[in-house]
């Protein structure tokens, strides 16, 4: 297999991961949301109404970040990466 | 100032800003202890800062093509998070938020999630991708992966249909802040808006849009953080609300379930101005189907990844890495904001409804409620009215009615903050909606005058043309935004949603396709595009018009539909017609890696 194909099967399995995370939060938890709200979340919120507020908005804020790391060290590993910039 | 090493000193230059902004302020408060009346502090928090990004936006002017379209592809990663994040969050995100949080709940809310885990599509199946390929738009990367000029009109088609439908929303937000501000009719409000619209974007396009963006998003996060947090102190609420409001709300859910939710009569409703509503639903209870928060929050996901206006913010970044790290910058800086909206819903609500409270209206006569000041004021504004239903005197969780707008706009007020919170807030406003409308007019103008004016009609045309057509369109178009704006033809929210199901409708697929499945052509994506476009508005048409709709898809939804048709088309308009060519899929590959050349030179 080519160095580009076996890059492009790491980004696709990231992508995949990030996308799986990506749904658990965004629509995953809220087939459940009237259970989950029985119980106490975070600070003392109910959980299901801290997830709206703040917990799914924040999980995706560090999804994203960490998602930009995974794909920049593939791009390393295959020497894909961009030279001399920010 | 935008020379040589501007770049270098950004920090200093918006920090310098940052400081500027709060002496402002502080200036502000001392003339209001001195005696200056609540009308004039208003006026100068508008003029300051619409001045601030009058000047921006003269020197960033530019005779390039590359710095007007993509701002010379130099804008730092953390400076363009603030930049997208200006340029997302629009006057209904800042106004209305907190309010639709405070009238409906968890249904609402739905919103929050739906506009920020978009941003997790964007990053991960389009930014990066469509930053290697060197566009200048969104339409740029369609006509030239699919080819074809049918493609690239289709496109634009789409871009103007979404875009415009949101743009009409900003405008008329403008309008109504300055009408409030400068205390002209509106009318004429929602040109002065558009004519400080366009000093931002006319000269310098993107460049001037990007810098005066940043200066926007730091003026309206401070008019956003700075009451809720003093509000949440001076109620004793704790001084840092997000962690802090977990009695407050279990407070509410309380005093609900002791008021009880009355339901009034038709009869009763009828008095009631329009536009105002009680509070009908449960504050932190899970109050809508699964599906119906879903589906919601499915459509802004995916219509936040189709909206070009944020996709070109990403055109202008150095690099691919530096592309993917500003997504997660700008949804940082949106985070902030959204946050904040269900605490300063939280704490609104409570100092209204509590009885224990000074601030509570809830159980006093209905003639108290009538004298106070800040009563009056919102009455007058039509923002706020109460009646005596039940004829016992006394005011009833189901009597009290408020505007959405109200809950920004007049809970400083009812908390006793003084009067410079509220101008605060108004430049707040006006800095949201503005640098919205300047994303939202560029990227349609920028469509038009690259796309369909230099792409199909003049190949040939000189960058001093171009750029002449391009200023000529944005002025036009923003013109075009404001006359209808000026009609006032729906709510602010409702316009801003559909131009989500719009865009997801047409464009999410031919995008995501575009990067991630080779084999999609130029049929499949004339396909999806048209088909897409054409069943989402149909959808839209058929409910609007008394339609059942299915599936529980609702007018708010109805992208869910179009994007689905758009979907199977492409597909399978893709595989009964013969594969993209070999040059085509070389260039796929090339946008699956970072590193080379982008597929458009530099100056296209």
């Amino acid at each position: 297999m080519s160095k580009q194909a076996q890059h492009w099967e790491k980004s696709r399995g990231l992508l995949f991961m990030t996308l799986a995370i990506w749904f658990v939060f965004s629509i995953g938890i809220f087939l459940f949301g009237a259970e989950m709200n029985e119980v106490t979340g975070p600070f003392g919120y109910p959980l299901t109404y801290w997830f709206t507020c703040q917990g799914s908005l924040g999980i995706f804020v560090i999804l994203i970040f960490w998602f930009a790391n995974r794909q920049e060290k593939i791009d390393e590993e295959f020497g894909f990466s961009e030279r001399g910039d920010d | 100032m935008i020379k040589g090493n501007f770049i270098d000193n950004l920090p200093k230059v918006y920090g310098i800003y940052t400081g500027g902004f709060l002496g402002f302020i502080i200036i502000m408060s001392i003339a209001e202890q001195m005696g200056m009346t609540a009308k004039t502090i208003g006026i100068c928090f508008v003029a300051f800062t619409v001045a601030i990004y009058a000047i921006i936006g003269y020197l960033s002017r530019t005779a390039q093509a590359d710095a007007y379209y993509v701002a010379g592809r130099q804008v730092p990663t953390v400076f363009n998070g603030m930049a997208t994040a200006a340029d997302w969050m629009s006057g209904a995100s800042f106004v209305a938020m907190a309010g639709g949080i405070y009238f409906k709940g968890y249904g609402y809310m739905a919103l929050l999630v739906g506009w920020t885990g978009g941003y997790v599509l964007v990053a991960s199946l389009l930014a990066p991708y469509l930053r290697k390929f060197g566009c200048y738009t969104v339409p740029d990367f369609i006509g030239t992966r699919y080819g074809g000029n049918l493609t690239r009109f289709l496109a634009v088609v789409v871009l103007t249909v979404a875009s415009f439908t949101y743009v009409t929303a900003q405008i008329n937000a403008t309008g109504t802040i300055a009408s409030v501000a400068l205390d002209i009719p509106f009318q004429y409000a929602v040109y002065v808006g558009l004519v400080s619209i366009l000093l931002c974007s006319m000269l310098g396009g993107m460049r001037g849009v990007t810098w005066t963006q940043v200066a926007q998003y730091i003026v309206l996060i401070i008019a956003y953080l700075l009451p809720v947090f003093w509000i949440s102190n001076k109620m004793g609420a704790g001084f840092f609300p997000h962690f802090m409001l977990a009695d407050e709300v279990s407070r509410i859910a309380e005093l609900e379930a002791q008021f009880g939710f009355v339901k009034n009569s038709a009869e009763n409703l009828k008095e009631v101005p329009k536009g105002l509503a009680g509070i009908t639903k449960a504050h932190s209870a899970v109050n809508a189907t699964p599906w119906a928060f879903i589906s919601l929050a499915l459509a802004m996901m995916m219509g936040t990844a189709s909206l070009p206006h944020v996709m070109m913010r990403y055109f202008t970044t150095p690099s691919v890495k530096a592309a993917r790290k500003s997504v997660g910058w700008s949804l940082f800086f949106i985070f902030l904001l959204y946050s904040s909206a269900p605490m300063l819903a939280t704490l609104s609500k409570l100092s209204l409804i509590d009885p224990s409270l000074p601030t509570g209206i809830i159980g006093k006569s209905i003639s108290e409620v009538q004298a106070i000041d800040w009563y009056q004021n919102w009455n007058q504004a039509n923002l706020m009215y109460v009646s005596d239903f039940n004829g016992n005197g006394t005011l009833e969780l189901n009597e009290f009615f408020m505007g959405g707008k109200a809950v920004v706009l007049a809970t400083p007020e009812i908390a006793g903050l003084p009067y410079v919170i509220s101008g605060l807030v108004a430049a707040g406003g006006m800095a949201a909606a503005m640098s919205t409308a300047d994303g939202l007019i560029l990227a349609i103008a920028n469509a038009i005058s690259h796309d369909v004016y230099y792409k199909i009609i003049d190949p040939k045309a000189e960058t001093a043309k171009r750029l002449v057509v391009a200023r000529v369109l944005l002025v036009v178009i923003g013109f075009a935004g404001a006359t209808i704006a000026a009609m006032e033809i729906q709510g602010i929210l409702g316009s801003v949603i559909w131009a989500f199901d719009f865009a997801m409708s047409g464009l999410f697929f031919p995008l995501v396709l575009g990067v991630w499945w080779k084999r999609a052509n130029r049929e499949g994506a004339i396909a999806g595009m048209a088909l897409g476009l054409i069943s989402g508005a149909g959808y839209l048409i058929w409910v609007r018009n008394g339609g059942s709709g299915f599936l529980g898809i609702t007018q708010l939804t109805f992208g869910i539909f179009g994007s689905a048709v758009s979907l199977v088309a492409m597909v399978v308009v893709s595989l009964i017609t013969s594969e993209p060519s070999a040059a085509t899929q070389k260039m796929v590959d090339e946008v699956r890696v970072p590193s080379g050349k982008s597929i458009l030179g530099k100056q296209h």
